[in-house]
């Protein structure tokens, strides 16, 4: 670290300490995020899983510009798709007009979709950002419609119905790099996210950034601090618009076409599940969000057609249990892992936990026999669930299902008290603090 | 104008009126508090005293009327602009960031008298000026060893004395102050005063104050606000001896005080 951190920080000063441990500590989640993405590709090296992580940067790179609203600027945008669909579109006209940008290397395209997303985000802006809460959303909400109804009318720009498809490899090889393949896609976009994941987290640490949080908590106290409050939400919000560019830049990219589905309110509605899902609360919680709503969407969709209604029932349940998100589940044991005790609850946990996974999935049986029961052709009868195949209008199977979540349930309840108990105890330290 | 204000005060107030719908709170209020006068407005619970501060401030439009600060009209300004030219309030309702921490709090209260206005180049992890400044100001409020937690879950009076450190942070010269000692027992009373004593050297303050022997031990002038009119301004013992004010408050508040 730099001289002045140094001179500030002394470590006698138990004030101090903490936050000298927070700075040696900043820069190694980073080199382990970059260490990893550098090598995911040769873990996983089949098309479909890298397909699977381009999407998920990609989602990761919008949630997090999303979060520079919802968590860092207290804004709930219920139209931020469109931000992402316009530097998305931009991009594809960027690509397709490849007489005039020849030159311009694929790799810096993205700056040029977050340029669009961010022009976009300074019309809107300029009205939007005047208040927060239902006011702000509802406008977020009736541009994004607005702006969706005209991605079928202006034709010109957004294609119409089939929407508009360009072909990445328009340009001059970038280094010799044209490309063609998935895996130089993969390291484009990784490239992107770690660019775009850092200046975020950066913009957070500035005097605006800070100032966006202030804001959030209370804009009048900001008021009367001589920040217009309006102000400082406009720039968290053309900077946010600015990085859901760069994530439409990165979609155009990888999937090479772009429709309206990539700006309506179904996306924006996505978007707000995933960083909600992740935790609004902490910078990280957005990525964790977008990894795991990601993966419910590709793995999951494969094993069932209901994989929709288990991530609608997964948000409801953060909403009500969990509202600072998985990031806010993690942190949460931050305490007890610093001092030692976390192992007091491993047992409680596994009692009490490993039973209510079973009860879920029990449940989530009776949901897909159903569904199977409603929906399968006349005659068919047979399914498979959980590697075995069974007849679905037959009452075993049901029974088995019925007993065997009666049953789960029955025991996480009963152990609730104990792991409730273990956790009092590994979050009572010494000197009284929880 | 009289002949005797060859300075122009921190403060004018020339016929001030606000209404909310056909009442009317502030009832034509002319006030004039110099420069590095400690002058407390009192008077009983529903006068107008915290919609006065609301209406200089900028937090309200007034109905009619005009507000200077060092001679410049405030009119149709917002809070964000008053501030910047150097007057700072305080609330009479706690009103702090309680998800950030103490140190943030009043490093945030720094930002703009500091020059880093809307910067999105700077790091402000990286300001030695900025970290100094903070904790200095901690230091004066007795906070430095609250620095890192959230500023939520400090006691009542520590949140107080984090307003004042918010209000005066930005080195504004007027600074204006809605019952800082609201709700205290009489040691955190005692600490506050102190505090406001020690902050406000060299400046301009104009407190709303319940508890007399804080107006009494605090304030240069007092100004009585009864009904949306001032009735009385002047020294502690002017103010104290005028049958008016006794008739109308103060003597109620002096039995009650013994």
């Amino acid at each position: 670290m730099s001289e002045q951190d140094q001179i500030t920080t002394d470590p006698t000063k138990p004030a101090q300490r903490m936050r000298a441990g927070s700075m040696t500590l900043s820069l190694t989640p980073w080199l382990v995020s970059g260490f990893v993405l550098l090598i995911l590709p040769l873990v996983f090296t089949n098309n479909s899983a890298i397909t699977i992580m381009n999407q998920m940067a990609i989602t990761i790179v919008f949630a997090l510009a999303y979060n520079m609203l919802l968590g860092q600027g207290g804004m709930l945008s219920f139209g931020h798709a469109v931000y992402a669909g316009v530097g998305g579109f931009g991009c594809m006209h960027i690509m397709n007009a490849s007489d005039f940008f020849s030159t311009l290397p694929l790799p810096l395209l993205p700056v040029f979709g977050g340029l669009f997303g961010m022009a976009l985000a300074m019309i809107v802006g300029s009205f939007s950002t005047r208040s927060a809460g239902t006011v702000f959303a509802m406008i977020s909400l009736g541009v994004g419609e607005l702006i969706a109804a005209c991605s079928i009318i202006i034709v010109a720009f957004f294609g119409g119905e089939e929407g508009i498809s360009g072909d990445r490899t328009y340009g001059l090889p970038f280094f010799g790099v044209e490309f063609l393949k998935q895996i130089e896609v993969y390291y484009l976009i990784a490239g992107w996210l770690m660019i775009s994941a850092a200046l975020m987290y950066l913009f957070s640490r500035t005097p605006i950034g800070r100032m966006a949080n202030a804001v959030r908590d209370n804009p009048e106290r900001a008021e009367f601090l001589g920040y217009s409050a309006r102000w400082v939400r406009f720039y968290s919000f053309i900077f946010s618009g600015f990085f859901a560019g760069v994530a439409g830049a990165l979609f155009a990219i990888n999937y090479e076409i772009l429709t309206e589905e990539n700006l309506n309110t179904a996306s924006s509605g996505v978007i707000l599940l995933v960083t909600f899902l992740g935790g609004v609360g902490f910078f990280f919680g957005p990525i964790i969000g977008a990894i795991a709503f990601t993966l419910l969407q590709t793995v999951l969709s494969l094993q069932t057609e209901l994989w929709a209604f288990y991530a609608g029932v997964l948000f409801v349940a953060t909403v009500m249990f969990f509202p600072g998100g998985l990031a806010g589940l993690i942190m949460m044991h931050v305490p007890a892992f610093k001092f030692g005790k976390a192992r007091l609850l491993l047992m409680p946990y596994l009692k009490t936990l490993l039973p209510a996974v079973i009860g879920i999935l029990g449940l989530s049986a009776l949901v897909e026999m159903t569904f199977h029961v409603r929906h399968a052709a006349t005659g068919e009868n047979e399914m498979t669930l959980f590697w075995t195949t069974f007849d679905s209008h037959s009452f075993l199977p049901w029974i088995i299902a019925l007993v065997v979540t009666a049953v789960a349930f029955w025991v996480t309840r009963r152990n609730t008290p104990e792991m409730v108990e273990a956790w009092h105890k590994a979050n009572t330290f010494p000197g009284g603090g929880a | 104008m009289n002949a005797i204000t060859d300075t122009t005060p921190a403060l004018a107030i020339e016929d001030l009126r606000k209404s909310f719908g056909k009442a009317e709170i502030i009832r034509g209020v002319n006030l004039r508090i110099g420069k590095g006068e400690r002058h407390a407005v009192i008077g009983p619970n529903g006068a107008g005293k915290s919609t006065l501060f609301n209406l200089i401030t900028g937090r309200f439009p007034p109905t009619s009327g005009k507000v200077s600060l060092h001679g410049k009209n405030l009119a149709g300004m917002a809070p964000f602009q008053i501030n910047r030219m150097g007057l700072s309030r305080s609330f009479q309702i706690t009103n702090i960031f309680p998800k950030m921490t103490v140190f943030e709090n009043v490093r945030c209260s720094l930002l703009w008298s500091k020059g880093y206005r809307y910067s999105f180049w700077n790091l402000v992890s990286k300001s030695r000026d900025l970290t100094e400044s903070a904790d200095a100001i901690l230091d004066q409020i007795n906070l430095l060893n609250r620095r890192d937690l959230p500023a939520g879950v400090l006691s009542y009076a520590e949140q107080r004395a984090l307003e004042i450190g918010i209000t005066i942070a930005g080195g504004a010269d007027l600074i204006m102050l809605d019952e800082p000692t609201a709700g205290m027992s009489h040691s955190e009373t005692d600490y506050i005063v102190d505090l406001i004593r020690k902050v406000t050297e060299d400046k301009t303050l104009i407190m709303v104050e319940h508890d007399m022997g804080v107006v009494f031990g605090l304030a240069d002038y007092i100004s009585v606000l009864v009904y949306g009119e001032i009735i009385a301004t002047g020294r502690p013992e002017e103010v104290r001896a005028n049958p008016k004010v006794q008739e109308a408050y103060l003597g109620a508040a002096l039995e009650a005080e013994h």
